[in-house]
C-alpha cells in the first residue's frame, strides 16, 4: 500500500481532494470548453511518472462543445476499463503554449501498490535510481484485477 | 526646422569640450528604426544641467562619447554608432511644487550594430556601463528596454521554457509548490534531505537549496546532492509525480559549477540553480549547458536589490527580467505582492507579463514604455518565495496566475504538526483554490471561506490556517508606479 498522503498516485491537478463527482468534472469540462481548449480523455495501466503516452480513448475532442456529451465519454471510458487510470487533459492550440493546460485523474484502480525504489549502487558514494510500478510486473491488461 | 542640434562639419571636430547636445546625441525628430535597441532612463540632473542635455550625456556616453572631441570619429560611420536622445518627458510627480526633485523620462536609441549578438556581458557594458557613474546626472535608473527581435534571435533564451518544463514534469493547470530548506545554514548533508524528504512526499513539486548554500563546512556539495537525490527519489517512488530540488552549483569559477551541474545530472537530477551573483556570462553559459543537458535552470536573484529597489537610481528589476530571458534561465524570483518582500501589484504583474508573455503592448501602469515582441523565446516561469502561507492561496493565485512556483519554505517547515502535514495544507489550498476558480466561483472573495471548508475534512491545513492566520507583510513598496490607471470614458 503507499504510504503518502491518499495512499494514491498523485499525478494531475486534483489528486489532493476527495475523488471528483461527476457535476464537478463537468464544471472542470465547462473551464476548458470557455477556454476554447479541446478535451481528451485517456487510461493506462502503466502509471509511472514518467509514462507520458496513456491510451488515447478515442481523439481529443475538438467539435464537442458539450459538457454533458463529454462527461458522458468520460463515463464510458470508466465503464469500459474500471481498473485503469484515466485522466481528463484538455490541449491549448494557441501559439506559446501548443500543450496540455488540465490534467486530472477521474478514475483509479481499486488498490495502488505504488512504485518500488530499485538502487543501483555505483562509484564512490553514488548512486542510480529507478522507480519501478508493482502492478507492472505483469503483462499489460492484467494488472489491476 | 530639424530636431537635430548637432553642430557639424570643420566646427563639431574642433579641439576641446562641447555639449553633447551639440556632438549629435541628441535628436527629437529621431524615427527609431525596428532594429534599434531602445532604452529608457530616469534621469535626475544636476542643478543647472537641461533635461535634453542630461539625456544626450546618457546617450553619448553609453555610445560612442567621452568628455571631449575627438577627431578619430571621422574615420567612422560615427553618425550611426551614436545612441541618439530622442524624447523627454518630465515624471509625473517630480519636480516644482512637489517633494521629489524633478526628473525625466529619457529615451535613448542604440543601433543593433553597437551590440555583440548573444552577449548580455556586452549590451550591458554599454547600457549601464560608465553612464550611471557620471557627474551631469545625480541619479539615473534604467527603467525600460525594448529589444528588436532581429537582436532577441541571437540569444538561445531559456534553456526549458514553461511549456516544456511543466511537459517534462508532468504538471500542467496549476502553480507548482516549492520550498527553500530552513534553516538556511548548519543543516548536515543527512539531516537537510530529510526536509527534502518530507516535503516532496507530503505534497510539494519542488524543493530549493538556498541562494548561500553552496559548499561549506557544516555540508560540502556532494553530501548535499547525495542525500538529496535519496530523497527526491524515494519521494517520487512514493507519490507515483515527478519530483525535484534545485541543487544550487554556483561556486567560485566555472569549472567548479559545471564540475556539479555534471554529478547533479549523474544523480538524475531534473533541475539545477544559479545565483545571480556568478554574472551574466556565467548565466549564459550554464543556460547553454542546461539546454545540452536536458536540465531546467533556476535563478535566485540573489544581490538585486542592491540596485533595483530604489526608485531614483539603478535599474528596474523588470529590465532584469528582460535580460535573464534572454540569457537563458527558466526560473527567476520576481515577487509574491503579499510576502515578506517588496512587491507592489502593478510593478510585479509587469514582471510576471515579461516573463511568460509572448508579446506585451504599452502599458505605463506595469511600467511598459514599449511594446515588446518576444521573438518565439520560451516562458521563463516566475517564482514567488518569502514570507507566504496556504491561508493566502486565493490572493496568491489571483495576483500571481498558475504559471508561477509558489514556495512555501516557512509555510511548510513551520508547520506545527511537522513538514509533511505543511505541504499537505499547502498542496489542497491550492487544488481546492485552482478547483473553485475552474469552477467559475468568485475566489477572491469566497477563498477564506473556501479554505476554511476544506480544513473540515484536510486537518493538516486546518492547523496551517489556525498558524498564519493574521501574518500579513503591510509595508509601503518602494518601487511603485509612476503611471495610475485611470478609468475612460467613451465621451
Amino acid at each position: 500500500m503507499m504510504t503518502n498522503p491518499g495512499n494514491k498516485i498523485t499525478q494531475g491537478q486534483f489528486s489532493f481532494l476527495p475523488e471528483l463527482t461527476d457535476d464537478q468534472i463537468t464544471l472542470q469540462i465547462k473551464y476548458a470548453l470557455k477556454n476554447n481548449w479541446a478535451v481528451n480523455i485517456e487510461y493506462t495501466d502503466d502509471p509511472h511518472p514518467r509514462s507520458t503516452y496513456w491510451e488515447m480513448y478515442g481523439m481529443p475532442m475538438f467539435d464537442l462543445k458539450d459538457p454533458a456529451g463529454i462527461l458522458m465519454e468520460v463515463n464510458e471510458c470508466r465503464k469500459t476499463f474500471p481498473n485503469y487510470y484515466i485522466r481528463v487533459t484538455a490541449f491549448d492550440s494557441t501559439r506559446g503554449w501548443e500543450t496540455p493546460r488540465m490534467s486530472y485523474i477521474v478514475n483509479r484502480p481499486k488498490e495502488e501498490p505504488g512504485f518500488r525504489l530499485i538502487r543501483e549502487e555505483r562509484e564512490g558514494r553514488s548512486m542510480g535510481y529507478s522507480i519501478v510500478s508493482y502492478a507492472s510486473d505483469k503483462p499489460e491488461g492484467e494488472r489491476y484485477g | 526646422m530639424s530636431g537635430k542640434s548637432e553642430t557639424t562639419g570643420k566646427e563639431r571636430y574642433k579641439s576641446g569640450v562641447i555639449p553633447y547636445k551639440k556632438m549629435g546625441y541628441w535628436d527629437e525628430d529621431y524615427v527609431p528604426k525596428d532594429t534599434d535597441v531602445i532604452a529608457l532612463f530616469r534621469i535626475t540632473p544636476q542643478a543647472g544641467v537641461p533635461a535634453d542635455e542630461a539625456a544626450a550625456a546618457v546617450a553619448g556616453e553609453s555610445s560612442t562619447a567621452t568628455w571631449t572631441v575627438v577627431w578619430t570619429d571621422r574615420l567612422t560611420a560615427c553618425d550611426m554608432y551614436r545612441a541618439k536622445a530622442f524624447r523627454v518627458d518630465p515624471v509625473p510627480n517630480t519636480g516644482e511644487g512637489t517633494k521629489i526633485e524633478a526628473q525625466y523620462f529619457a529615451y535613448i536609441a542604440y543601433d543593433s550594430d553597437l551590440f555583440e549578438p548573444g552577449s548580455i556581458a556586452n549590451l550591458t557594458a554599454s547600457i549601464i556601463g560608465n553612464v550611471f557613474g557620471m557627474k551631469a546626472v545625480k541619479a539615473l535608473r534604467l527603467e525600460d528596454m525594448r529589444m528588436p527581435v532581429s537582436y532577441l534571435k541571437t540569444f538561445q533564451g531559456p534553456a526549458t521554457g514553461v511549456v516544456v518544463e511543466r511537459e517534462r514534469l508532468d504538471k500542467f493547470g496549476r502553480p507548482l509548490l516549492g520550498a527553500t530548506t530552513k534553516p538556511k545554514l548548519g543543516l548536515s548533508g543527512r539531516n537537510y534531505g530529510r526536509v527534502v524528504y518530507e516535503a516532496l512526499k507530503g505534497g510539494l513539486d519542488f524543493v530549493k537549496d538556498d541562494e548561500n548554500i553552496n559548499s561549506q563546512a557544516f555540508m560540502h556539495w556532494r553530501d548535499r546532492f547525495l542525500y538529496v537525490m535519496e530523497a527526491v527519489n524515494r519521494a517520487s517512488a512514493a507519490t507515483g509525480e515527478v519530483k525535484g530540488h534545485y541543487l544550487n552549483v554556483t561556486a567560485g569559477t566555472m569549472d567548479e559549477m559545471i564540475e556539479r551541474a555534471e554529478f547533479a545530472k549523474s544523480l538524475g537530477s531534473v533541475i539545477i540553480m544559479i545565483d545571480l551573483v556568478i554574472g551574466y556570462t556565467a548565466i549564459q553559459s550554464m543556460a547553454k549547458w542546461c539546454r545540452n543537458n536536458d536540465m531546467i535552470l533556476h535563478l535566485h536573484r540573489a544581490g538585486n536589490s542592491t540596485y533595483s529597489r530604489q526608485k531614483n537610481h539603478g535599474m528596474n528589476f523588470r529590465v532584469i527580467c528582460k535580460w535573464m530571458r534572454m540569457a537563458g534561465v527558466d526560473h527567476i524570483h520576481a515577487g509574491t505582492v503579499v510576502g515578506k518582500l517588496e512587491g507592489d501589484p502593478l510593478m510585479i504583474k509587469g514582471f510576471y507579463d515579461t516573463l511568460l508573455e509572448t508579446h506585451t503592448p504599452v502599458s505605463l501602469e506595469h511600467g511598459f514604455f514599449f511594446e515588446q515582441d518576444w521573438a518565439s523565446l520560451n516562458k521563463v516561469m516566475p517564482v514567488a518565495s518569502g514570507g507566504i502561507h496556504a491561508g493566502q492561496m486565493h490572493q496568491l493565485i489571483h495576483h500571481l496566475g498558475e504559471d508561477v512556483v509558489l514556495q512555501f519554505g516557512g509555510g511548510t517547515i513551520g508547520h506545527p504538526e511537522g513538514i509533511q502535514q505543511g505541504a499537505i495544507a499547502n498542496r489542497v489550498a491550492l487544488e481546492v483554490m485552482i478547483q473553485a476558480r475552474n469552477e467559475g466561483r468568485d475566489y477572491l472573495a469566497e477563498g477564506p471561506e473556501i479554505l476554511q471548508k476544506a480544513a473540515k475534512w484536510c486537518s493538516p491545513l486546518k492547523s496551517a490556517l489556525d498558524t498564519w492566520k493574521d501574518i500579513t507583510f503591510n509595508y509601503e513598496s518602494t518601487d511603485t508606479p509612476d503611471f495610475i490607471p485611470t478609468a475612460t470614458t467613451s465621451n
